[in-house]
């Protein structure tokens, strides 16, 4: 089954690291991924830029367009994994293996997916 | 990262926000720092125990609130002081506070605590001393080493600039409209200068003021958060990241400056450059023009041509244009003549600037642009002059040595048979 692991973290934080601890963390997690991605586990993953560059629009008759996230919250989703796990506790562990990768205070929150398509776009 | 690292990261981003509300409860800048730094002293020892708080910011004022509050009970009636334990034990009254918290407080707090940094008396560069100390928590020996001064020296610079906005007194009501908005124009313009102190330093600093420049990215970033409709705003960090993308290909290996079109634009920070355009994106959708918005614009035509020779002179002329409109100054009009040089040739271009001559005479860059299209039309005579004077202007060693660069480099394209 493929699970979504959301990445949530205070973007204040995230965004006071300097350039060596993200590219720290950052290689850290690629470790995670690579071992991963070797599995056939791994699908797409995403690091969200900073909410400042948010739009969201209020469903309607007359859609509202809005700057900024969704939700102001303390916490913000800055990013996401898709993975194939054989079950929750799979998907638990691999979301810790990544909670171990990058030791800042957020959270994943793990959403088994309802559909997939992969798409083309390419980056 | 580490638990310490953390909690660092994690102080350093409440600071604004806690600052601003503690200096709103005190009314006082000294005291609002001291029960700062005593509510960070208390998180060091807190944190690491038991785990970071739902709410930094909302923790460290509430501590540093009580904290002080304490002293001065201290102060005057000896009172038993509550146990650590009991003083930080939080949850619930955390959770309470940072219900009353809400946006509109913050936003406030945090704009003011900026704005009293951005006092018209304050020489430029002490304003950016003064926000650099207060807003972002460099210590003075950071900021005096990025200001190339001692520590005693900047000390007594920061008390000094501190000792004027108190003076100054700041109201503390909450602002109207009318006056929110121009605190927020006068910040940007300080959250501006501190980047600029940054990125114009160049690598003769020993990289002390690098730094600089990533403070100010996230100052907007913060700005931008707590006014997220403000295109001007956006326009202002969207310019900063833009500039700031560019960084990795600024200086060569000796430290030399390197001209825009000859940079390395695979250097260029691609997710910088991402998130500028992004914020470039959403800020023209308000059409309310400001001349941060067409100035990241115009670093936008830059950052989407993929060689130098793609690059769309023609709409950065135009640009420029509407900059000179919104914002006439012989600066942006000198820089205009730039782009008018690629698109209607180094003729037009010593026409836009020679009305400037009076105004500008004492300007370095005036004299090396004239020298570049003087030197363009074949007139070598009066290109090296002008390149003599601008070097004699030159501020800095590496501006000189732009210059001669600059020099040296055109020659080479104008008159190649005078080169082996």
């Amino acid at each position: 089954m493929l699970y979504a692991i959301l990445c949530y973290d205070s973007e204040d934080v995230v965004g006071s690291w300097s350039k060596e601890e993200d590219a720290a963390v950052m290689a850290k997690l690629a470790v995670v991924e690579d071992k991963l991605s070797r599995e056939g586990r791994l699908g797409p993953v995403a690091r969200l830029l900073p909410t400042t560059a948010a739009t969201t629009i209020r469903k309607g008759a007359e859609p509202l367009v809005l700057d900024g996230p969704f939700a102001e919250t303390k916490e913000q989703l800055l990013g996401f994994f898709i993975v194939d796990c054989a079950d929750l506790d799979e998907a638990i562990g691999t979301a810790k293996d990544l909670a171990r990768a990058s030791s800042s205070a957020g959270s994943y929150e793990i959403r088994p997916l309802a559909v997939f398509k992969p798409g083309s776009a390419a980056p | 990262m580490t638990d310490i690292a953390w909690i660092e990261a994690a102080l350093t981003a409440a600071r604004p926000q806690a600052m601003g509300a503690l200096l709103r409860y005190f009314r006082d800048l000294d005291t609002a720092e001291e029960a700062f730094q005593e509510a960070c002293l208390r998180a060091l020892g807190h944190w690491p125990r038991n785990g970071p708080p739902r709410d930094p910011a909302a923790w460290l004022i509430f501590v540093g609130r009580n904290a002080a509050l304490d002293a001065v009970r201290r102060h005057s009636r000896h009172e038993a002081l509550p146990d650590e334990e009991a003083l930080s034990d939080l949850d619930d009254a955390e959770a309470a506070l940072a219900e009353r918290l809400d946006g509109e407080h913050y936003r406030d707090d945090v704009l003011r605590l900026m704005f009293i940094c951005c006092h018209p008396d304050l020489p430029a560069t002490q304003q950016v001393a003064l926000a650099l100390r207060i807003v972002c928590g460099l210590t003075v020996k950071q900021i005096a080493r990025a200001f190339l001064v001692g520590d005693s020296a900047m000390e007594q610079r920061i008390t000094r600039a501190k000792a004027r906005v108190t003076a100054a007194a700041v109201p503390f009501e909450a602002p109207g409209a009318v006056e929110r908005a121009e605190r927020l124009a006068a910040v940007a313009t300080m959250i501006y200068l501190i980047f600029n102190e940054g990125y114009s330093a160049g690598p003769d600093t020993g990289g002390a003021r690098a730094p600089l420049c990533d403070e100010a990215i996230r100052l907007a970033r913060l700005l931008l958060r707590l006014f997220p409709a403000e295109p001007e705003i956006m326009g202002l960090a969207a310019l900063m990241l833009l500039q700031h993308a560019r960084t990795p290909a600024r200086f060569d290996a000796g430290g030399s400056a390197v001209l825009l079109e000859e940079q390395d634009r695979t250097l260029w920070d691609r997710r910088m450059i991402a998130e500028g355009l992004a914020l470039i994106d959403k800020a023209v959708r308000h059409r309310r023009r400001g001349p941060y918005q067409i100035q990241a614009a115009i670093a936008a035509l830059h950052a989407r041509a993929v060689r130098a020779e793609d690059t769309d002179w023609a709409q950065i002329d135009r640009l420029y244009a509407a900059l000179e409109a919104v914002q006439p100054s012989p600066v942006v009009t000198l820089n205009r003549a730039v782009a008018v040089a690629k698109v209607r040739g180094p003729a037009a271009a010593l026409d836009l600037i020679e009305p400037l001559a009076p105004r500008l005479s004492g300007y370095f860059y005036f004299h090396g642009a004239k020298g570049a299209f003087l030197l363009q039309l074949g007139r070598a005579g009066e290109a090296r002059a002008a390149f003599d004077r601008a070097i004699a202007l030159a501020h800095t060693a590496a501006e000189a040595a732009h210059i001669r660069q600059h020099l040296d480099r055109l020659i080479a394209d104008a008159c190649p048979k005078d080169v082996p």
